[in-house]
């Protein structure tokens, strides 16, 4: 196996992608001749030429819109958003369009659409460039999102994303862009839902998506060698669909549980999922749920204070010394 | 303040002022047969009578949330659509029943969707504002006002990236041209060369404001003229004129690949929705005016008398028959049953609806 970067298996998959259907084209603003603002989309240009990568003005609105259009009538756009953060110019097209038409149509549209990019904060960008909607986006039916954290996990999602014939959200991370990670030569997808236990445990179950999950592996690093806890390590990977069974079945096992998010506490995807564990497992737990998520406040540029905003693996094992 | 002052948008004039010999000289409707010409004719009343008796049942609480009624434009959906390619496609706004029509749904599955019923167009699940039929290659019926301009861009682009031969008509309301969406939009189509014509059906007013108090820069052709896109001005009182400057458009596209923003002079005569008030910011007279002098049926009927193509007899029956339809249709609706509870939870994923084909795990929905 190669060891690539999670940039580099992004494209890979959008390139095999694009060879196997002839359907799927990729837009988004300076995903062409720049090369890609975080140069996901290198050499695509020079492989499938301009009818298929797409440099947009900067235009969300207009561009996730035709997106969605052009997905109504059969083709497969993959939309690329230089920031999540700027799909709220173009929520209308998301929220709105992609997510309600199959319905409001009766089941005679489907919107096979890929929307993806990165989603996150502690690049010192300030608010409106980190935010991670990842809540809003499972709080709406109609829209798939998922999370990948590792290279394998976003070259085997992202190829699903782009084979499924809903809208499928895909939330990337800058600070991932350069992580790099063991990935097949074969081709292999990734089934949307499935979550993934990246470290087997026993006593405790910290349970994250994206970046969160990197966290809590040096979490529970931490853990292991501080005070002799041998933590799980919940990848949701995908939180709509969501892999409800695992999630339960770490908690039944463990009976204590820290979720882990770099979103923001209130209405956040961890609070849909305490709910679930103490609806499914509650005679399992022997604590209640905790919950680490970045501190409820905008996103502050002054690094070092970001730093402290967003979870870290300190924070998250003196959570987990709490409940044990 | 403008805003305390009933705004008399537009002084209508009579029949006699349209330069009706002109338009009816333009090759698209030179080539029309006296049936076709009646068929059209059909089309309109169709709609009105169509409109009339829906909002019967509205005033009857069969039709839950907004009506937003197309009586006064009929001659702007039906001339469009009535020139359109094979694979041409349409998109609009939420004032769509007319559009629906026009496309050749069947007034049955249109008032049954009005109705909330599961016989409707779309299983009682878009309602009013939201028809669709793409198998007529019409994509809705959208609720938020400019919202599908966007989706109208898309589809030319996907005939384009196919390339077909072929364009999308993009209906849009006079407000709608003051969404950022649109604008965007107007620049894509022009810069990408997408085959799209945007007719922008002007009737006056965005709700209850006049377009002299929502857009500076009048004319709204204009607002194509920064992007450089071909626009037209058209009175969408005169079906002939609708036809002419859209298949003039519909050309652009397909020879030129080229969108083009035709604005339509056109006016609504019954209130925004039907519930909201009419009187605040214009006056009976205006709509009356409009009725008696501008009426797109009316004039139509009198054209073809004139071209004696149809004599009032006829007209009369045509009237009788639909009015029988209408209320056919509403009988339909009315009788059919309301989507079972398990509607609720589908076609929301084409996954879950086809679970023979389904790839992905874990829950969906989290009841």
């Amino acid at each position: 196996m190669a060891r690539i970067s999670y940039r580099e298996a992004i494209q890979q998959a959008l390139s095999e992608e694009m060879k196997r259907d002839g359907r799927v084209f990729l837009m988004g603003e300076e995903v062409a001749q720049f090369q890609g603002s975080y140069k996901v989309t290198e050499n695509l240009l020079e492989e499938f030429g301009s009818r298929r990568v797409i440099d947009t003005p900067i235009s969300e609105a207009g561009f996730a819109g035709i997106g969605v259009g052009a997905a109504m009538m059969g083709l497969r756009p993959v939309i690329e958003f230089m920031f999540w953060s700027f799909t709220y110019v173009a929520f209308d097209q998301v929220f709105n369009n992609a997510a309600n038409l199959r319905y409001m149509s009766g089941g005679l549209i489907n919107v096979p659409l890929v929307i993806r990019g990165p989603a996150n904060g502690g690049t010192g960008v300030g608010a409106t460039h980190s935010q991670t909607p990842e809540n809003f986006i499972a709080n709406t039916p109609g829209l798939k999102v998922v999370c990948p954290a590792t290279p394998y996990d976003v070259k085997g999602m992202m190829k699903s994303a782009i084979r499924d014939n809903d809208p499928v959200c895909v939330m990337e991370n800058t600070l991932l862009y350069n992580e790099q990670g063991e990935v097949p030569a074969d081709e292999y997808v990734i089934p949307l839902g499935l979550a993934d236990i990246k470290r087997k445990g026993t006593d405790i179950s910290l349970i994250a998506h994206g970046r969160s999950v990197i966290t809590c592996l040096k979490a529970a690093e931490i853990l292991e060698s501080e005070d002799e806890i041998n933590a799980e390590v919940v990848d949701l990977r995908s939180l709509r669909p969501l892999d409800t069974d695992t999630i339960i079945e770490s908690v039944k096992k463990t009976n204590r549980v820290v979720l882990v998010e770099e979103n923001k506490p209130f209405c956040g995807i961890d609070a849909q999922i305490a709910f679930m564990i103490q609806d499914r497992a509650f005679d399992w737990l022997d604590a209640p749920v905790k919950r680490v998520s970045s501190i409820d406040a905008p996103q502050i540029y002054s690094m070092p204070l970001e730093k402290l905003q967003i979870p870290d693996a300190q924070r998250v094992a003196r959570t987990a010394r709490e409940i044990i | 303040m403008a805003t305390k002052t009933k705004v008399n948008r537009r002084k209508p004039g009579n029949v006699a002022e349209f330069d009706i010999r002109s338009c009816a000289q333009a090759k698209v409707n030179k080539a029309l047969a006296a049936d076709d010409k009646i068929a059209l004719y059909r089309r309109m009343v169709a709609i009105r009578r169509f409109e009339e008796r829906s909002l019967r049942a509205y005033q009857q609480g069969k039709i839950a949330g907004f009506l937003h009624l197309y009586i006064g434009q009929e001659a702007v959906a039906t001339g469009a659509v009535s020139v359109m390619g094979a694979e041409d496609q349409v998109i609009t706004a939420y004032r769509d029943h007319g559009h629906a029509l026009a496309c050749g749904m069947g007034m049955r599955e249109c008032m049954a969707e009005l109705f909330g019923k599961t016989t409707g167009c779309c299983k009682g699940k878009g309602g009013s504002m939201h028809l669709f039929a793409p198998e007529k290659r019409f994509w809705g019926g959208h609720g938020i006002v400019a919202g599908q301009t966007p989706l109208g861009a898309g589809i030319a682009f996907a005939l384009k990236y196919q390339q077909k031969r072929a364009c999308c008509l993009c209906f849009l309301g006079d407000g709608a041209t003051n969404q950022g969406a649109f604008y965007e939009s107007l620049n894509l189509a022009s810069l990408w060369d997408l085959p799209v014509v945007f007719i922008i059906e002007n009737n006056g007013y965005s709700m209850g404001t006049a377009v002299q108090r929502h857009s500076a820069g009048l004319p709204l052709t204009k607002r194509g003229t920064g992007v450089g896109m071909e626009s037209a001005t058209c009175n969408g009182h005169l079906i002939y004129e609708v036809r002419a400057k859209t298949a003039e458009a519909i050309a652009r596209a397909y020879d030129q690949s080229k969108p083009t923003l035709i604005e339509v002079d056109t006016y609504r005569y019954r209130g925004h929705s039907v519930s909201d008030p009419d009187q605040t910011y214009r006056t009976k007279k205006e709509v009356e005016d409009y009725r008696k002098n501008r009426d797109p049926i009316t004039i139509f009927r009198e054209i073809l008398r004139e071209e004696e193509v149809m004599n009032d007899e006829q007209a009369s029956s045509i009237d009788r028959e639909i009015r029988k339809a209408a209320e056919e249709a509403a009988r339909f609706a009315d009788e059919s049953p309301f989507p079972p509870t398990e509607e609720l939870t589908r076609d929301i994923y084409w996954e879950e609806d086809n679970p023979e084909e389904k790839t992905s795990r874990g829950t969906i929905f989290f009841n």
